[in-house]
């Protein structure tokens, strides 16, 4: 499965009033290409921090569920956070990672993820629950309770590499995303 | 008491005087990663489960996540000894200042005056230049004017949506 249509079937089970988090490079924009909406933020520099940005969302919104759409490149690159995560235990704290064992965003450079299993180590962390799925029917059967179920919640999804072709940068300026992200949940 | 108690006990007025004041100022999130040099405001943070205070495990981190309760209508608090700093620069400079996205960082000055630790000289040396760099205001905490110094970060911060700092010196907050 590409990543592209793995993350256009997350962003198509998310319940409707949750919050997202991407992290940078394309997973953002494919989010942003396939399921814009204000209450997305897309997260183009600090790679490595959608996970922490999605932590502190989650600690001050508790009635929200909150998406981190991440890579096994932002993930490897601030691992110390499925530590908060887990020791915070926010219950509607959800983590999909999308796993294609590569820096996508830069040349498709391998990761390490192909020998470090990433759930695992979230499990070991204390999420409370973890798992690992590919391909469509597997994946489909995950989002009927993903984000029903308590979290902390870690989805990995297994993805082909590769990119959507000239695939669009994600529109709108980061002040305006922050903007329109803080008047999305001001609004009952 | 001896003169270790009485420092004690007027630094830890001082920490809950800073609290507070921070409170007034409309700061109601608080992370970070500890310092000897602010562990009199730590110690109240750990304590009192109503500050919700996040001990994070890297200073960038603990931006993002004060950058994720900034989203969710929260005013951050960040605290950092200056070595976190350096931690902190690609959190600094490609997540809140192009996103606008507002803390106030609470910096311990290791280092200061060359007489530290040789692992905190360099940074100790460099770190108000360091914070210039960043664009980062900043102001150090004096206990006699600590109320008009943060009602003036909070307000440019507030009119920037950037982040600031308060630079802290040794046994100010012990």
């Amino acid at each position: 499965m590409t990543r592209a249509d793995a993350v256009s079937r997350v962003a198509a089970a998310l319940p409707p009033r949750s919050l997202a988090v991407a992290c940078n490079g394309m997973i953002g924009r494919e989010l942003f290409t396939c399921a814009d909406a204000p209450s997305r933020f897309y997260m183009i520099g600090s790679m490595g921090l959608a996970s922490s940005i999605g932590l502190g969302l989650a600690l001050v919104q508790p009635s929200m569920p909150v998406a981190v759409f991440d890579g096994d490149g932002n993930v490897l690159m601030n691992l110390g956070t499925l530590g908060s995560v887990a020791a915070a235990g926010t219950p509607n704290f959800y983590h999909v990672v999308f796993d294609n064992h590569a820096h996508g965003s830069t040349g498709d450079q391998q990761t390490i993820s192909d020998r470090v299993p990433i759930e695992r180590i979230a499990a070991a962390a204390g999420y409370r629950r973890t798992l690992r799925v590919r391909g469509e029917a597997p994946l489909s059967a995950a989002l009927a309770s993903f984000f029903v179920d308590t979290g902390p919640a870690m989805l990995l999804v297994e993805v082909d590499r590769g990119n959507v072709p000239n695939i669009k940068r994600v529109e709108p300026q980061p002040p305006d995303i922050t903007a329109r992200f803080r008047r999305a949940l001001a609004q009952p | 008491m001896g003169p270790v108690g009485q420092v004690g006990r007027v630094a830890e007025g001082l920490s809950r005087r800073f609290l507070d004041s921070l409170e007034r100022h409309g700061f109601n999130f608080f992370t970070g990663v500890p310092c000897s040099l602010f562990e009199g405001v730590t110690r109240i943070l750990d304590a009192e489960p109503r500050y919700g205070y996040v001990s994070a495990v890297r200073e960038d981190s603990a931006i993002g996540i004060a950058a994720g309760a900034y989203l969710g209508g929260r005013q951050p608090v960040v605290f950092m000894q200056n070595s976190g700093l350096g931690v902190s620069v690609n959190a600094l400079v490609s997540l809140n200042q192009i996103y606008d996205i507002p803390a106030l960082l609470v910096v311990s000055w290791r280092g200061e005056g060359g007489l530290d630790a040789p692992e905190h000289l360099v940074m100790g040396e460099v770190m108000e230049d360091f914070l210039r760099l960043l664009r980062t205001p900043f102001a150090r905490l004096t206990p006699d004017t600590l109320d008009r110094d943060l009602a003036e970060l909070t307000r440019v911060m507030h009119e920037t949506r950037k982040p600031v700092a308060l630079v802290v010196s040794k046994g100010q907050l012990q």
